[in-house]
């Protein structure tokens, strides 16, 4: 059969090398499995690396009182308590410690004036907690982690893009993929898999993600059998760059805020009053991003669609310390001086709350042997991720992911592939260069991207998600018959073919999870049902395939222990 | 709106050469939005290497009318656009299809740097004007665009005995490390081959997070290593310390 294919064999396949991923790596390395790390781009260039404000994690360095439980807290209340919130718990738990492991492996956090690690205000947390490295966090992060990692000595396939999981039975056997530089096919044979693989944003037009981010893990964690949860909840986050045109929907952090940016509209009205007077800027990141669409959309929007974001009052030498990023990107990329000149900004693409159902301690999937950590996995943030928490996300459960995965490869034998899966996945991944007559996936992909910008955004409505529904599935029919030119060697066109099928898949999973929540929860917001509604806060929306059909149906959510409940219970009585 | 000429290397090491394409220029655009342009309406399979397009990742880096920049931080419009926009790949890496070079020799080279290691007794309190220094080298976001344009590896292909500035950086966001361990004198001596580098400070002008990568990095290194090395009095003082620790 496939004696022509390169193989390789590990303990435990981690797919992603991000924060979640390479984190996972670093565990499961720790407890002496084989380790093979397989990532889309170059090493050290996931989105990891443009995470910016900071990770949350409550060690009250600058704010004594704050504790995990007050963390716990604003994570369910930023998620609408539609979390998992055992999740939630050990999150809020397990974060300090895993910021703590990152500077005794080298990284360099701000510091404060007593040589702790500094710690700064974001929205939706009571207390300044976000860890940060001026506003380049993420690549302080993903450098730790990497140098770490190749010490410690995992396998890195950089620029392998996994298409197909593969099964013995009921469990994970392994994977099928291709080498981008050459096209050839690869195969990888692993007792337990870790899906890192992080995002969906690709699917919409104004993202703050880059081309890697097409739902890979989800779609494949789907194909084969897997649940996926939430997809619902897709966060835009509210400032993302308007202005010009190929920067649109790059991420302007949201430490801008933290340092105590402004918003205003043309009107020049700080216009958060109306929205949430009390957090004002710092509101979450759902409730922020609908109010900058509302002021836009009622006409009260800058030149280019966007609001006014200002941090001109703050000392120059301050905010080239604090936000040097951001002073270069709209210096060089929008010729805007944010020392002197307000910025323009509006909602962007840019965060998944949905994904792999996962158990809270392991991450494991419903299927035997596949774990998922990261953005590539759900549960944690709920209807909406609080800002930091995406960081602490990866690194808390990217361990525990690793520590499940090699402990359940200690139990079980490698398995030989299946000649028939390898097959059809190498027939798929062809298809495009044997159509004489087709269509560009580039066609396709701007498509998918309307629809989603146009009917399934920020604000949603049943009519506008069942027509997306119905479109979806008529570009499930177009991507049979794409066509592609070249060759197989380093050709983003034909990796745009297979990434369109993932993304596609998150589509209509997303979709069908709208229409199923007749709510507004989070960032989840229906025009035609604008409230909470507390029987829909009880359930999750789980997905699920049946042959070639995607199912949905309704879970409830587990009851909450007595003495998380009081911690919830203690936040009503501070009037939070 | 304006059109300009990109006049883009297509091909492998053994065989290629320039392709026009025509492309509009829209406000604000850059080499790397051209560069899209050209794969979404002309050539679907042009390689280029890109992620976060802000600067912020160092995949994207290319020769732009010679001169090796990140294309997604160069603006079209600094650019003469009544003749055509030349982009070559980096010229110190083997070329693998038009735009993307086989960089995997850098990987390799870091494999060859001990990662940091605290120093027993650290407390892990620390001021942060002990650190801005460092924080300085550990914003390098591995274009690799020094690598590129330094002469040792450029001109005399010296990968061999050289690690060139982008590991010069690393090592001394690891070396001025409050808490760090770990020696690496003698790996910049040798495997490294710091001696090569003569501060000609190519490697700081390209720069794209603008480390002063000669002044900062590679001179303070090159004490070191002269310390260590080549010092008569400290080499004295080292033997004689040495003998009695030995007794």
């Amino acid at each position: 059969m496939n004696a022509e294919f390169e193989t390789h064999e590990h303990d435990v396949l981690i797919i992603g090398a991000g924060g979640a991923g390479l984190r996972a790596a670093i565990e499961a390395l720790a407890q002496g499995a084989s380790v093979g790390v397989v990532c889309k781009s170059l090493l050290g260039k996931a989105h990891t690396v443009m995470a910016e404000g900071g990770i949350a994690a409550a060690m009250g360095n600058v704010d004594s009182a704050d504790n995990w439980r007050t963390h716990f807290r604003d994570t369910m209340q930023g998620g609408k308590f539609l979390n998992n919130w055992r999740m939630a718990q050990i999150h809020a738990q397990e974060s300090s410690e895993r910021v703590v492991e990152l500077e005794q492996w080298g990284a360099l956090f701000d510091r404060t004036e007593d040589g702790r690690i500094l710690q700064r205000a974001f929205g939706g947390h009571t207390y300044k907690r976000l860890c940060h490295v001026g506003d380049r966090t993420g690549l302080e992060m993903i450098r730790t982690l990497q140098d770490r990692g190749v010490q410690m000595g995992f396998d890195v396939y950089m620029e392998c893009t996994i298409t197909r999981l593969l099964k013995d039975g009921d469990r994970i056997a392994g994977a099928f993929g291709y080498w981008r530089e050459n096209g050839r096919f690869v195969v990888f044979k692993a007792k337990s898999v870790v899906l890192a693989t992080g995002g969906i944003g690709k699917a919409w037009p104004i993202t703050s993600n880059s081309w890697e981010y097409t739902g890979d893990g989800m779609a494949l964690a789907y194909e084969v059998g897997a649940e996926l949860m939430d997809m619902e909840f897709v966060q835009f986050h509210p400032t993302g760059m308007v202005w010009p045109p190929g920067v649109q929907g790059l991420l302007v952090t949201e430490a801008v805020r933290g340092e105590g940016g402004i918003l205003r509209n043309r009107t020049g009205e700080r216009f958060m009053e109306r929205y949430d007077p009390k957090r004002m800027e710092l509101s979450t990141r759902d409730v922020v991003a609908r109010a900058i669409f509302t002021e836009v959309r009622e006409g009260r929007g800058t030149e280019h669609g966007g609001a006014f974001l200002d941090i001109s009052h703050k000392p120059a030498e301050y905010v080239k310390r604090k936000l040097p990023s951001m002073y270069h990107q709209f210096l060089e990329l929008a010729d805007v001086d944010i020392t002197k000149s307000p910025m323009e900004v509006g909602p962007t693409c840019h965060y998944m709350m949905g994904g792999v159902r996962v158990e809270a301690e392991t991450g494991a999937s419903t299927i035997r042997g596949l774990f998922a950590a990261g953005e590539a996995a759900a549960g944690l943030h709920g209807a909406n991720r609080l800002g930091g928490n995406s960081l602490s996300d990866l690194l808390v459960f990217g361990k525990r992911a690793g520590l499940a995965a090699a402990q359940h490869a200690k139990g079980q034998t490698t398995t030989p592939i299946d000649a028939a899966q390898i097959d059809q996945a190498e027939r798929e991944m062809l298809a495009p260069f044997e159509h004489q007559t087709g269509e560009s996936p580039h066609a396709v992909h701007g498509d998918l991207q309307q629809i989603m910008q146009s009917l399934v955004g920020i604000y949603r409505n049943e009519e506008d998600l069942k027509s997306a529904l119905q479109s979806i599935g008529q570009l499930r029919d177009r991507i049979q018959n794409l066509t592609i030119g070249g060759s197989r060697m380093f050709n983003p066109g034909w990796h745009l073919c297979g990434d369109l099928t993932s993304m596609l898949t998150v589509s209509e999973a997303v979709t069908r999870s709208a229409i199923a929540r007749r709510e507004s929860r989070g960032a989840h917001s229906r025009l035609d049902y604008a409230n909470l509604d507390a029987q829909s806060g009880k359930q999750n929306n789980i997905i699920v395939r049946r042959g070639s059909e995607m199912i949905l149906r309704q879970e409830p959510i587990p009851a909450m222990p007595a003495d998380l409940q009081a911690i919830l219970d203690e936040g009503k009585g501070a009037g939070a | 709106m304006a059109d300009v000429v990109l006049r883009i290397f297509r091909g492998t090491r053994e065989n290629g050469g320039t392709v026009d394409y025509q492309v509009p220029v829209a406000p604000g655009m850059v080499v790397l939005d051209a560069l899209h342009h050209v794969q979404k309406h002309q050539a679907p399979d042009l390689a280029v290497r890109w992620n976060c397009k802000a600067g912020r990742c160092g995949s994207c880096s290319a020769e732009v009318n010679g001169r090796p920049r990140l294309t997604c931080k160069t603006r079209m419009d600094a650019l003469p656009q009544d003749k055509p926009v030349t982009i070559l790949p980096m010229k110190s890496f083997p070329v693998i299809k038009d735009l993307v070079t086989d960089v995997s020799w850098n990987y390799k080279v870091n494999k060859s740097i001990p990662a940091f290691q605290a120093r027993k007794g650290t407390d892990w309190k620390i001021r942060q004007e002990d650190i801005d220094r460092v924080q300085e080298f550990r914003k390098c976001i591995e274009c690799f665009l020094c690598q590129n344009v330094c002469h040792v590896l450029r001109e005399h292909n010296k990968h061999e005995q050289f690690g060139g500035p982008r590991f010069f950086v690393r090592v001394a966001g690891l070396e001025m490390h409050p808490f760090d361990g770990v020696s690496r004198a003698a790996l910049l001596k040798d495997q490294l081959g710091i001696g090569f580098c003569n501060i000609t400070k190519c490697c700081t002008e390209v720069c794209p997070e603008e480390i002063r990568i000669t002044d900062n990095a590679i001179i303070p290194l090159k004490e070191r290593v002269v310390d260590e090395f080549y010092d008569p009095v400290l080499r004295l003082v080292k033997r004689i310390r040495g003998a009695r620790n030995e007794t």
